[in-house]
């Protein structure tokens, strides 16, 4: 078994530069990265470029990293619900690359299985189609679009194991595990991290040999960002 | 004329058994709660769930288990779940069999605008591209004019686009249409809309062939 597991976050992030580009998994608040997210706000690394669905709460997950002007760029494909995102996108202090929303998870995907570049029929016809090519195939037009290529992905998996072999949980999954092994580095954090030979192999999502470095995130918020209930 | 929860009501009868859809944020959410019992029908939600139920009772929430809207739901028996990837497999390799979202414009020709208004609003296209470029079968919910009583329906959509030639059919506040041959073909009118005021709340080309009957909800 090959351990994949370090200290903790700090040595996690190690090796995170300004103006890398970074992949956060998460759709929304759920299943991002959070002890990544708080120490990327603690090492105050400038310039970087993220890839991400969404741009978090004013508050929380990314926003955290708005807050600070850590962020250079976003390439996302919704970002409402951010106050200060908008702000510093009108402004022209950030720069937004929106695309949609299964283009991002295949462009992850792309990169994890190295395919340099696929054709989708999303947004042909549309201003995301501009300056890329395109071609028809079965009588329906297409784009290209690309692998992302980036430096870091940080992930976060309900269980995993020390060989760095994930589970995740109900819709936090998201674009978690196409996110790994998509990066030079993929960091996963957990909520439960276990000794090789806890998981049923029959089970596990993503193998580790996608994750360079797992650890245990010290405690999770999991903030709800819309709660919707019934009474009983 | 009908309200937006008649529209999502009306959308419901498109909805038939063995069917996997996919419901936009709004009006389509809605549409859930008006199909009929009798029928077998599975949500998808982008976010990675088929078989979405329906919100969870107080105290019951988790944070692990939302929707495209980012609400909290719960999960049906039969249900799965799957990584964003995955998800838009299932919608480009066009195996969910209804999507059903809204616009804020629709063209005579099937184009749909949804995702920008420059200058305004930029919260970006979710999966709305991924959906509109790859459904078979696109059913948009929305309200036949806007505030100021200025059709939505209409000949070249002004807003930046979100998809080319891809919507079949609009279920407004006034009428049952159907996009063909470059125009809206009105098939139905909402209880007490007469055809003279779905002509004069349509600026694209409209069809109105023989009697159209009013819908029944």
């Amino acid at each position: 078994m090959i351990n994949k597991t370090v200290a903790g976050v700090e040595a996690a992030c190690k090796g995170v530069k300004d103006g890398m580009t970074l992949m956060l998994g998460g759709f929304g608040l759920s299943g991002i990265p959070e002890n990544s997210i708080a120490e990327l706000v603690r090492l105050n690394v400038k310039d970087v470029t993220c890839i991400s669905n969404n741009a978090g709460v004013d508050d929380f997950g990314l926003g955290q990293l708005l807050q600070k002007h850590q962020i250079k760029k976003m390439i996302s494909s919704y970002v409402g619900e951010n106050a200060e995102f908008e702000r510093q996108m009108l402004s022209g202090e950030l720069q937004v690359e929106l695309i949609p929303q299964g283009t991002l998870a295949q462009r992850c995907l792309a990169a994890q299985q190295g395919i340099p570049a696929f054709y989708t029929p999303a947004g042909y016809g549309t201003e995301v189609a501009e300056g890329k090519e395109s071609r028809e195939f079965n009588g329906k037009m297409h784009i290209m679009e690309k692998a992302f290529k980036a430096d870091f992905a940080f992930v976060k998996a309900w269980k995993g194991d020390e060989a760095g072999n994930l589970i995740f949980k109900g819709t936090a999954r998201n674009f978690n595990p196409n996110m790994c092994g998509a990066a030079t580095i993929t960091v996963a954090e957990v909520e439960e991290l276990l000794p090789a030979g806890s998981l049923d192999p029959n089970q596990i999502h993503i193998p580790g040999i996608f994750v360079q470095r797992i650890f245990k995130g010290a405690q999770y918020e999991k903030r709800i960002e819309q709660l919707t209930v019934r009474k009983k | 004329m009908l309200s937006k929860e008649q529209i999502a009501q009306r959308i419901a009868k498109e909805v038939k058994d063995g069917y996997y859809v996919n419901l936009g944020i709004g009006i389509p959410t809605l549409v859930a709660n008006f199909v009929r019992d009798d029928i077998e029908v599975e949500f998808q939600s982008e976010n990675g769930i088929l078989g979405m139920g329906p919100f969870p009772f107080e105290g019951e929430q988790d944070p692990d288990l939302i929707n495209a809207g980012k609400q909290t739901i719960t999960a049906l028996p039969g249900a799965s779940f799957f990584d964003s990837a995955t998800s838009f497999g299932m919608i480009r390799g066009q195996h969910v069999d209804l999507t059903i979202l809204g616009a804020m414009e629709v063209a005579q020709n099937g184009d749909i605008a949804n995702w920008k208004i420059p200058g305004k609003m930029v919260k970006g296209m979710g999966g709305a591209m991924d959906l509109v470029a790859s459904a078979e079968n696109i059913i948009v919910a929305m309200m036949h004019t806007n505030r100021a009583g200025e059709s939505k329906l209409l000949q070249q959509c002004s807003l930046p686009l979100t998809g080319v030639n891809c919507v079949k059919k609009v279920v407004t506040n006034l009428a049952v249409l159907e996009i063909r041959d470059n125009a809206f073909v009105l098939l139905e009118r909402a209880p007490g809309v007469s055809v003279e005021d779905i002509k004069n709340a349509t600026e694209g080309a409209l069809i109105v062939e023989g009697n159209i009957p009013e819908m029944t909800l």
